[in-house]
């Protein structure tokens, strides 16, 4: 099954099971309750085994964006979906690091090349 | 003391939508300097958690107005202002404490200052309960 949902921020895909939900833009706090309400929508509808956060179209990140991702991990751990983020900028990496992000969650390249 | 070349000054009222712009007007300005894209993704970073922080905490209960002053001096030193009037902290030290967080719901990560002080050079906070936040951040660009 897959299910597309394109027009909107974060471009939403579900296939084989992996759930990857793409960010468009800025993630600051302004941004991420409606990112944060779409993803958890959506874990809830598809129950994915995974859940992956594609990050390689977001130019900007500050901590609002730690709490978001820290918030999808909870969400998908307790649906018991394994949580990855994939392709962050040199930018978010950095933020990413400084949180010490890595040691719980996986950070990799695309899973859907 | 020295004589800044130039400055600049942005009142906005305490709207999550205007975060972006206040990143961006900040970041607009120190473009004058010809800064490094990590300088200036830094500088960003930092106001937008200062931003935030006035917006999330500071004017939780009621809008207000949040100040934010940028000059920069002839040997490349970048500081930056930024001011409520809202509620205050309480115990700045604690605040200021990596992961710390008043929030229960579980979205902030509680890393604002973290990020503020790894990102930039200093970061002074100046605080009392219901006398507003007052933040000066220092960075100087290679």
């Amino acid at each position: 099954m897959k299910a597309v949902f394109d027009n909107e921020n974060p471009q939403i895909v579900f296939e084989n099971g992996i759930l990857s939900a793409k960010i468009l833009g800025d993630i600051d706090h302004h941004c991420a309750k409606y990112v944060r309400e779409r993803i958890d929508s959506s874990i809830f509808e598809y129950k994915p085994s995974i859940v992956l956060l594609d990050l390689s179209s977001v130019d900007f990140m500050d901590s609002s964006g730690l709490g978001l991702i820290l918030g999808r991990y909870n969400t998908a751990s307790e649906m018991g979906a394994e949580f990855r983020i994939c392709s962050p900028s040199s930018g978010v990496k950095k933020v990413l690091e400084l949180a010490g992000i890595e040691r719980i969650i996986k950070i990799e390249g695309d899973l859907r090349v | 003391m020295k004589k800044a070349e130039n400055r600049m000054k942005l009142y906005l009222p305490s709207l999550s939508i205007n975060e972006s712009m206040a990143r961006s007007v900040v970041a607009a300005f120190i473009a004058q300097l010809n800064p490094t894209i990590e300088e200036i993704s830094d500088i960003k970073c930092a106001v937008s958690e200062a931003v935030t922080n006035s917006i999330v905490h500071g004017y939780r209960y009621n809008q207000g107005e949040i100040y934010i002053g940028v000059k920069y001096f002839s040997d490349r030193t970048v500081v930056i202002e930024i001011k409520d009037k809202g509620c205050g902290i309480e115990d700045v030290k604690l605040a200021m404490t990596p992961l710390f967080t008043t929030d229960k719901t579980g979205e902030r990560s509680g890393m604002g200052f973290a990020v503020m002080q790894t990102f930039m050079d200093r970061l002074e906070v100046w605080s009392k309960k219901d006398k507003g936040v007052r933040i000066l951040m220092e960075k100087k660009l290679k």
